[in-house]
């Protein structure tokens, strides 16, 4: 096994490109070094980007915000504006492992581990955020909806990294929430999750919308059909309640020993609608 | 032995207090050695490869490639631990326990081992061993196990305690019956009558250190083992019997313990360790994996417990029957006999029946878990005891105020009650100020007793005291939670000195007499009695050696608060002699003084405790929080309140964890899939309340200061306490732990369904 810590991106996606056998990048490790010390497997090549100028640091920009792959999702918590203009966002970096994981872990990991119950991953689809890609054949940036293909798969390919995650500026009356259920009050695992993002009109009418559910399907699920019935309401009972059925209905869940297919289902509409009411308030919504 | 453990109703000095315990400081600056911290030169790395299958036959097993692995030192198989244990069925299900011989009867059954020079060759050389295996069809579950159809786990088993030999071999090994009356009878007279069906999953301890041994085996044939152990006398038998050693030659130093709860009163890896190092000629550690401890120790059972209660309208209980199915692994074991007995042990009874059925399943074999086998009982009985309650109409503490035991009543298991707890925990949670909280929104209350027998058993400690007239007090019980602060402050109580002056440990298998191990909520019991006993011996001594200084009768010697007094007008002129003259003049007087202590601790007074708990359930996800939680105890005396405190709470922490979300899941495959702390869910910090405890005193008339077992009893209440409240929250009877957040959510639902 060799591990190296290059300075500069072009270097990290030279070395990864240029790996023979499997290669691994490393930020916080915090999936990393369970699956080695698990026996899961030991990369030839461990590629750690924490040196790498930028790449630890939280941008404001006029388009909104660049989040750093090496950005420990602790320092998310600490970002004031990332925090009021993405308090969806953060809380959902927040709730990844425990305190201590939280010191090391960065969202880019949780993305890049396609986990379908990663915690930060239905928050940044809900948010729209999007992904910068390094690789050899230069820079692209694509929706993180589009990089988990299946449990432990990305659309990466061999010598690309994740250089940053883009969030938008903030319209105004904008909110989002990310919430989950675990049968614990921390230091667990997603059963079923719920991301949602709304801006309202003056009128506290939602404007735009954005669903996205996790731990239902292979990856996370971006729901359309629950954005539409958001979208011109209120947030009433009965759009609620529609929001709860539409929700439940999309779901591709499995039974296995974290939940039941019933359970999903119907936790999953239940946390759309609790995400969509906080996200409401959180707009400004009354 | 002259020896009178009656107890005698005196005042304490020390016992009672608080102070520091002696291991704590090196424990939170984590100095302290458990069983991975011990080492020693040229050390080797143990590992044990496992059965990926839950029952298949071992048809070969071909060690030659990972043997010519650069840095392999030993490979070992079943033919390296052969077959010692000369016709004792439990010593050699120990063994194949150990190391499978022709059976691999559950995912994780050990069935080869290597020593390398490090971890990285151990686990090359693990994958360089080849074994075929004629897979067989398995059975996990309690129920199907127990059908006539199921697959056979071991064919030479045939039902014991049936009045006629079966002719068919059975997964069920043994039928146990206790009781007494007519339950029949009893029926007839009954308003109102409760019958119903539960289960529970199997749980594990959750200790948070893994087992681990360091073994030494030299050339001379003697041996040293050091390990993380509740009873290194016993780890020091059973490893001596399977390796065909005296056991004199097996020298067993218990480290310190995170944790063991029964778990540690078995032997798995050591004697496999042992095997090892004889054969590499070299020490060898052997530390399991987290998810070696849940695949391969020893978890509890999983059960399926019927009961049927009948009352007056009264509210007096005409008769009670439990039928109790406990799973055991795939060897034989007595966990449904002492569900069937403890069952019904809080209550008076005219007639009560319970039957145990021993049940074989392809899981680990189980090992004791605090109160072995009460808890589940206890969930089963509680709870319909509660619906009966309610079904009367009668508010449930009255209910069981009513029914319960007292000094004089017949148990359900045989033995007529002394002195106990029930009616006095009864009474005091009654009144306890949380009875009457006002409840939130979805939230609901429940209160459950539970029973514990307590144990006593074999007891061998010395004391001896230095020339300085420092104590130290060398006991064989490990401490476990607390114990050797305890015992400090029995010695200091009884030699009439300061705890400071007091230094307890925990001595080797080759420094002291035998000892059983930490278990039955034993360890203070047993050794404060032995440790009593020892002062007294060594007070004797004080006071001869004091008569020697005086130049008079001994018999004119007295011995009181850490003095020699000369008692009688003639004496009049002698001052006191304090412990420490006495001590500093002792290489003058006849040589070292100590007290020694060997005995049998009879009279372990049983233990009774009520459990309040309040619960909050989310109607919309099934998921709970545990809002309030209340032990009340009965502790004869509590040696050291703080420990004892902790212990309650630590009961009631395991159990809510049982009660909630802990559960071992098998897949159609026979394999555990969630061996690891992430979908084992214990509780983490918070997940709890603040858990208040009230300690009763109800003094044990078998012991000096009238101490029972407080370790076990703390853990029986909690699962029926709690499917009491979640039931009043949720509004539906549940009846199957854990009471995960989907079990939860079905039942609201199909309740929800029902009532439409």
């Amino acid at each position: 096994m060799r591990y190296i810590r290059p300075l500069s991106i072009e270097d990290a996606v030279g070395q990864l490109a240029g790996s023979a056998g499997t290669a691994a990048i490393l930020a916080g490790g915090s999936d990393l070094l369970v699956r080695m010390k698990g026996g899961f497997g030991e990369p030839e090549l461990i590629v750690d980007i924490k040196a790498i100028d930028g790449l630890s640091e939280i941008r404001e920009t006029a388009e909104g915000f660049s989040i750093g792959a090496a950005v420990p999702c602790a320092v998310l918590g600490e970002n004031t504006d990332l925090k009021k203009a993405w308090p969806g966002v953060v809380e959902a970096a927040k709730l990844i492992g425990s305190k201590q994981v939280q010191g090391r872990c960065t969202i880019v990991g949780n993305l890049c581990n396609a986990s379908p119950a990663a915690d930060s991953v239905p928050a940044l689809v809900a948010a729209g955020a999007k992904a910068v890609v390094v690789g050899p054949a230069g820079r692209r940036t694509i929706p993180v909806q589009s990089v988990p293909t299946a449990p432990g798969k990305t659309s990466l390919a061999k010598g690309e990294i994740i250089e940053a995650i883009l969030l938008d500026k903030r319209e105004p009356r904008s909110g989002d929430a990310y919430l989950r259920f675990i049968p614990r009050t921390e230091m667990d695992i997603a059963v079923v999750s719920a991301g949602v993002n709304l801006t309202l009109d003056e009128h506290g009418v939602v404007k735009s919308a954005r669903v996205a559910l996790g731990a239902v399907a292979a990856t996370v699920l971006l729901v359309e059909e629950a954005a539409e019935v958001l979208i011109g309401s209120r947030l009433d009972e009965a759009t609620l309640e529609r929001l709860a059925k539409v929700c439940a209905g999309a779901c591709r869940p499995i039974d296995d020993k974290r939940g039941t297919i019933e359970f999903r289902r119907k936790v999953a509409g239940v946390l759309a609608q609790r995400a969509a009411t906080s996200a409401y308030a959180r707009a400004g919504g009354k | 032995m002259n020896f009178d453990p009656r107890f005698s109703g005196r005042k304490f000095t020390s016992v009672g207090t608080r102070p520091i315990r002696p291991d704590g400081i090196d424990k939170v600056t984590g100095r302290a050695r458990y069983g991975a911290d011990f080492n020693m030169a040229g050390q080797l790395v143990g590992r044990v490869l496992r059965s990926p299958h839950a029952h298949a036959r071992i048809v070969k097993i071909d060690t030659s490639k990972a043997e010519k692995l650069a840095g392999v030192k030993a490979v070992i198989t079943a033919a390296d631990l052969p077959d010692l244990t000369d016709g004792d069925a439990a010593m050699y299900d120990v063994l194949d326990n150990c190391m499978a011989r022709t059976k691999a009867l559950y995912d994780g059954h050990a069935v080869a081992a290597v020593a390398a020079i490090d971890a990285r060759t151990a686990r090359q050389a693990l994958k360089l061993i080849e074994i075929e295996y004629e897979l067989l069809p398995h059975v996990t579950d309690v129920d199907e196990a127990a059908k006539h159809t199921a697959p056979l786990i071991n064919d030479a088993i045939f039902t014991e305690g049936l009045e006629e030999k079966p002719v068919k071999p059975s997964n069920v090994t043994k039928r146990s019956q206790f009781g007494h009356g007519d339950v029949h009878q009893g029926f007839g007279q009954a308003d109102f009558i409760v019958e119903r069906s539960f289960k529970t999953e199997q749980t594990h301890q959750g200790y948070i250190e893994p087992h681990a041994c360091v073994a030494n085996f030299s050339s001379d044939g003697t041996a040293d083992l050091w390990v993380c152990t509740q009873g290194h006398f016993v780890y020091r038998q059973h490893c001596a019997q399977l390796l065909g050693m005296e056991a004199s030659k097996l020298r067993v130093t218990s480290s310190e313990i995170g944790g063991g709860f029964g778990g540690k009163t078995h032997v798995w890896a050591e004697p496999v360790a042992l095997a090892l190092s004889r054969k590499a000629g070299r020490p060898v550690k052997l530390v399991m994996t987290r998810d070696e401890v849940f695949r391969a120790s020893g978890p509890t059972s999983a059960t399926s417990i019927d009961v049927k209660i009948g009352a007056r309208k009264d509210g007096t209980i005409t008769a009670a029957e439990a039928t109790l199915r406990y799973s055991c692994g795939p060897y034989a074991g007595s966990w449904a006999e002492i569900g069937a007995m403890t069952a019904f042990a809080c209550y008076k009874l005219d007639n009560v029946k319970t039957v145990g059925y021993e049940v074989l399943v392809n899981r680990p074999k189980t090992a004791a878990y605090r109160a072995p086998s009460a808890p589940m009982a206890a969930f089963a009985v509680e709870s319909a005891v509660d619906e009966l309650a309610k079904k009367i109409g009668m508010d449930p503490v009255d209910f069981r105020i009513k029914n319960a035991a007292q000094e004089g009543t017949r148990s359900s298991y045989g033995p007529v009650y002394g002195p106990i707890g029930i009616g006095p925990t009864l009474e005091a949670v009654k009144s306890h100020p949380h009875m009457k909280a006002p409840l939130g929104k979805n939230q609901g209350r429940g209160m459950a007793c539970g029973f514990w027998f307590n144990f006593g058993g074999q007891t061998c400690t010395d004391l001896n005291i230095g020339m300085d007239g420092s104590v130290s007090l060398a006991v064989g019980t490990v401490d476990v939670g607390g114990s050797r602060a305890s015992l400090s402050l029995v010695a200091a109580e009884e030699l009439g000195i300061d705890y400071s002056q007091v230094k307890a440990i925990v001595a080797d298998t080759s420094s002291l007499g035998y000892n059983d191990m930490t278990d039955g909520s034993r360890g203070t019991f047993s050794s404060s009695m032995a440790t009593i006993s020892a002062a007294r011996n060594a007070i004797k001594i004080l006071r001869e050696r004091a008569a020697q200084m005086w130049d008079i009768a001994v018999d004119d010697v007295v011995w009181e608060k850490g003095h020699a007094i000369a008692r009688g007008e003639k004496h009049g002129n002698l001052g006191k002699l304090s412990l420490k003259e006495i001590a500093v003049e002792s290489g003058k007087t006849g040589g070292p003084i100590a007290g020694h202590s060997e005995l049998v601790a009879d009279g372990a007074g049983v233990s009774f405790a009520t459990h309040i708990c309040d619960i909050e359930v989310d109607p919309d996800t099934g998921a709970t929080r545990v809002i309030r939680y209340t032990v009340v105890q009965d502790a004869g005396k509590a040696v050291h309140p703080t420990y004892v405190e902790g212990q309650y709470q630590g009961g009631a922490a395991q159990g809510i964890g049982w009660a909630l979300n802990e559960e071992y899941i098998y897949g159609k495959d026979g394999r555990l899939q969630n061996a690891g702390f992430l979908d084992y869910r214990i509780p983490v910090c918070s997940d709890l309340p603040m858990i208040d405890t009230q300690i009763l005193e109800i003094p044990n008339p078998n012991h000096p200061y009238g101490v029972r077992g407080v370790g076990e009893t703390s853990i029986v209440p909690p699962l029926a306490a709690i499917a009491n409240a979640v039931s009043n929250a949720a509004g539906v009877r549940m009846t199957h732990i854990p009471m995960s957040p989907p079990r939860i959510l079905a039942a609201i639902e199909a309740e929800r369904e029902w009532s439409k």
